[in-house]
């Protein structure tokens, strides 16, 4: 298998292990993780060591599959969950969703609305979406694909996703349900273990340094002494993300190597 | 009994210049894309538009008939970023009126339930607030005391939803994955239209799929249109998915002036028959 050659792990399996493990203690809620890697990770964590978690066939279903995609022997449906129906989720406080981000600073401020000043955009990107409903009523986390200085960069543009500082200011009561737990990217994950909240290295991945990831990133890293490498998938988890949950190897595209 | 049958046309006719029209469907699903079209061939402008945004957004924009645009997203889901819509807020043609997608939804609710506003937590701590000047404060009047943000309505002077089938009285089904929240720009809008793939006799709406899927009452409709692959290139599962080639030479006419002319030649200034009849010759 790709990247699996000479006993190196691929660090896409890397990533989905980091993401699965984003979901670890969450219990029967929706997990919602967009993206490919993410939908991968989600996926695993529930064939693991999560059961109870709900997943999207991302469109308007719940559904039971271990695979992330296509579904070749059909979807075992449990739930009919409309757009509508998953604003219930995210307001009713039962959702742990991954988004990505064009922009996040280093208080997990996000944004993919627009690039420049938002009046008039350099960039005009997608719209708020739902970052602010997201982030202000549920515990979020963030996939970053391309680890780089604009991406992790020092101040974001427009805030479309609460950071731990604008969510400071905004006191406790309003802010009660605001989480923000990893940030997950294809060097390092990353998380806001620090007394303000502000971004800290969490590991990297194997054959990644932490001068590595600070270079990657636009402004400074709360990085400890000592740095673990991220948790290696294990032979069964790697098994089954091969075989069942993404045989088609749609990982080894978004991140490869 | 009302006979609601109409065309695009006569639809298009009930609009004027400076009007807030929504536009059902999500991205680009299940969009009604002949009144688009419609529109389009029209020479009403200066709208507001509201909508879960896709190509319909996108094609206004591009054809300079947006004032307003009132929206949570502009996407058209297989090419994520709406290359029209970009340019339009890029050069500042477009007033923007940007919401959180279930602030957008709270938006339409409020309207159809004709209450000025509905609170939520939703945008606390986000720059929407900074963005969108219609956007409000308000205090829980109970004892918590618990300060929330306060989604204005988003009523609307005119509607358009796209369904898989109705009946000639407005009684519209769907058929596909997600009912989005077509009936709720319905109970928004002051003139209601719907079009669909087909319409059949009431009796038969039972034998294509199940009461649930019976979203839109007549109660909310007053006039109704056939128009079959009237999504067209948007998606209207189980009928047809998304004319993607067409999509892509769609997005792509966004490069430059001459390809938008090229596109707009060759595409939109025909009426909807010829615009289907034309199709059929390229498929």
């Amino acid at each position: 298998m790709t990247g699996q050659l000479d006993g190196l792990i691929a660090r896409a399996d890397v990533c989905v292990v980091a993401m699965a493990e984003c979901f670890r203690g969450d219990g029967e809620i929706l997990a919602n993780p967009i993206g490919t890697i993410p939908m991968i990770g989600g996926r695993l964590a529930r064939a693991t060591f999560e059961p109870d978690l709900a997943m999207t066939d991302g469109e308007a279903r719940l559904i039971a599959n271990d695979e992330a995609f296509e579904w070749p022997r059909g979807k075992v449906v449990e739930h009919f969950n409309p757009y509508r129906q998953m604003f219930g989720w995210v307001w009713n406080g039962r959702r742990h969703v991954v988004m990505g981000g064009t922009q996040i600073d280093q208080y997990g401020n996000q944004n993919f609305a627009a690039i420049g000043d938002y009046a008039r955009p350099k960039v005009q990107l997608l719209g708020y979406r739902g970052a602010p409903g997201n982030t202000i009523n549920d515990t979020t986390s963030y996939w970053v694909p391309n680890h780089t200085p604009a991406v992790l960069c020092a101040t974001v543009d427009t805030v479309c996703g609460v950071g731990y500082d604008r969510a400071a200011a905004l006191g406790e009561q309003a802010a009660r349900f605001h989480e923000i737990r990893f940030v997950v990217t294809n060097l390092a994950v990353l998380d806001f273990e620090t007394p303000d909240h502000r971004l800290r290295l969490r590991s990297v991945h194997p054959g990644v340094t932490a001068d590595e990831v600070q270079a990657a990133t636009g402004f400074e890293l709360v990085v400890p002494d000592d740095v673990p490498t991220s948790r290696l998938p294990t032979p069964d988890e790697l098994d089954l993300i091969a075989t069942v949950i993404d045989p088609t190897g749609q990982r080894l595209k978004e991140v490869p190597g | 009994m009302k006979d609601k049958r109409c065309t695009e046309e006569e639809a298009v006719a009930e609009l004027s210049s400076g009007m807030t029209i929504g536009i059902g469907g999500w991205g680009s699903r299940r969009k009604p894309m002949s009144v688009v079209r419609a529109l389009l061939r029209s020479d009403v402008d200066d709208l507001t538009v509201i909508s879960w945004g896709g190509p319909d957004v996108g094609l206004l924009c591009a054809a300079g008939k947006v004032k307003r645009l009132v929206y949570a997203f502009v996407s058209l889901d297989s090419i994520p970023l709406e290359p029209h819509f970009r340019a339009a807020r890029q050069s500042g043609a477009v007033e923007d009126e940007p919401y959180d997608e279930g602030m957008f939804l709270l938006g339409l609710q409020a309207a159809a339930w004709r209450v000025p506003f509905l609170p939520t937590r939703v945008g606390l701590g986000s720059d929407i607030l900074r963005d969108n000047d219609h956007l409000r404060m308000v205090a829980s009047p109970f004892d918590d005391g618990e300060e929330l943000v306060a989604v204005p309505a988003l009523t609307m002077d005119a509607a358009f939803v796209h369904m898989n089938r109705t009946d000639a009285r407005g009684n519209g089904q769907y058929l596909g994955p997600d009912p989005y929240m077509d009936d709720l720009f319905l109970g928004a809008a002051t003139k209601r239209f719907l079009s669909a793939e087909k319409i059949i006799p009431t009796e038969d709406l039972s034998t294509e799929g199940p009461p649930q899927s019976l979203l839109i009452s007549r109660l909310l409709v007053d006039g109704v249109i056939e128009a079959p692959n009237g999504a067209h290139f948007t998606s209207c599962d189980p009928d047809y998915p998304r004319d993607e080639a067409f999509q892509k030479a769609y997005a792509a006419s966004a490069k430059s002036p001459e390809a938008w002319a090229e596109f707009r030649e060759a595409w939109l200034q025909l009426s909807e028959a010829d615009y289907q009849a034309k199709l059929r010759v390229h498929q």
